[in-house]
């Protein structure tokens, strides 16, 4: 088992706290299925590793402070994006402290930025997308409150506590089956996942996993998903499970 | 963020993606910091065929950094040219934009970095 980032630092009053979902992501990234086709996948080329909704940083530092054992190669790059700018803060500390202590299988995290799902990319740059999305169903999404200052971080030395609900409320309120937001990010691969590239995505039993995968499957002949791992079955489901999304282009041509 | 992060983003605005001024983008007022960090030629080589090359010149450039080659260096000549591989690494992973803006070619958008971290958020009315 590898070691968790520490992420002691965070405020979990306004960044979502590591939680049986983000466990889940570390198990599927560091499971012996994974680490082989990731090994395969990626021989060369140092690849790009994004997380979208990073939050504490737990689940991208960890790629980061263990590429070498779960790529082969400590010559892996990381980077992350969230709404949240304490979010993204708290995950360049949680970074930086992993690869402290990690110096022996380390890559190369890049930074995090402020950003709406996998907008600020450039098309086809990611390799491998990681995503524990907003997944709880809701009757609505959070509305941002009108005195928002919490955006900018110069600004934002004491974010109200409305800013802390609004911010928190981004890290799992999913509307409609939980999917309003994994869908906006599902629609996006194509267009942001490099020819090799492959993506995590944690999904709930409510947010209708099958179809959500026969979806992705209808993008084309040469998309393919796989239930990577699954948190264990409750009343017959499973209750929290990570896909594995990529392209497999030699069986179609 | 590192200087290499900028080779990978463009602008947010769905839009301006189609368009090749969105990319890179142009950095503006950047204060810079450096971190020493040990050279790994491995690291830089198998960075090298991911790179947009013109985009890193531009990008070099615009830092005031020592101009690039205009063609990228094959992985040989890379092993053996230890001043770019030196320049390279300083550049791309010991340089770190702390303050500043990132300016969209296309539609003029900035975004502002503070702390190190860019906001691509964007207003209401440009998404």
């Amino acid at each position: 088992m590898l070691p968790t980032p520490d992420t002691s630092h965070v405020p979990y009053e306004r960044v979502y706290e590591p939680a049986e979902d983000s466990y889940l992501l570390l198990d599927t990234l560091s499971s012996e299925t994974e680490k082989t086709f990731l090994h395969e996948a990626f021989p060369d080329a140092a690849p790009l590793v994004v997380e979208v909704g990073t939050g504490s940083g737990v689940v991208i530092s960890f790629v980061h402070a263990h590429a070498k054992t779960i790529f082969g190669s400590s010559q892996v790059l990381t980077a992350g994006v969230d709404m949240n700018a304490f979010a993204c803060r708290a995950t360049v500390a949680t970074a930086a402290k992993a690869q402290l202590d990690n110096p022996d299988s380390y890559g190369m995290y890049l930074g995090s930025c402020m950003g709406d799902l996998t907008a600020p990319w450039r098309d086809g740059a990611i390799d491998v997308l990681i995503f524990n999305p907003p997944y709880v169903p809701t009757p609505e999404m959070p509305a941002r409150p009108e005195a928002f200052t919490a955006d900018d971080l110069a600004d934002a030395a004491k974010p109200s506590f409305d800013d802390d609900s609004y911010l928190l409320a981004l890290s799992y309120a999913g509307g409609r089956d939980g999917m309003e937001t994994t869908d906006r990010l599902v629609e996006s691969l194509p267009r942001i996942l490099s020819r090799r590239g492959c993506a995590y995505l944690l999904l709930c039993a409510q947010n209708k996993p099958d179809e959500v995968r026969r979806r992705i499957e209808g993008f084309g002949p040469e998309w393919r998903t796989l239930m990577a791992r699954s948190s264990g079955k409750q009343a017959g489901w499973e209750k929290l499970q990570v896909v594995r999304i990529w392209r497999d282009f030699a069986a179609v041509e | 963020m590192k200087i290499l992060s900028i080779n990978f983003l463009s602008c947010a605005i769905k839009a301006c993606k189609s368009s090749s001024d969105s990319f890179p983008l142009h950095a503006k007022d950047a204060e810079l910091v450096q971190d020493e960090i040990e050279l790994n030629p491995d690291m830089i080589i198998n960075v090298l065929p991911r790179l947009d090359w013109a985009a890193l010149r531009t990008t070099s450039s615009e830092l005031g950094f020592p101009q690039l080659p205009e063609q990228p260096p094959t992985p040989f000549e890379l092993k053996a040219d230890e001043t770019l591989l030196k320049d390279l690494h300083h550049l791309l992973l010991e340089t770190q934009i702390s303050e500043g803006k990132l300016v969209c070619g296309n539609c003029g958008h900035e975004y502002a970095i503070k702390e190190g971290i860019a906001n691509f958020l964007l207003p209401s009315h440009l998404v």
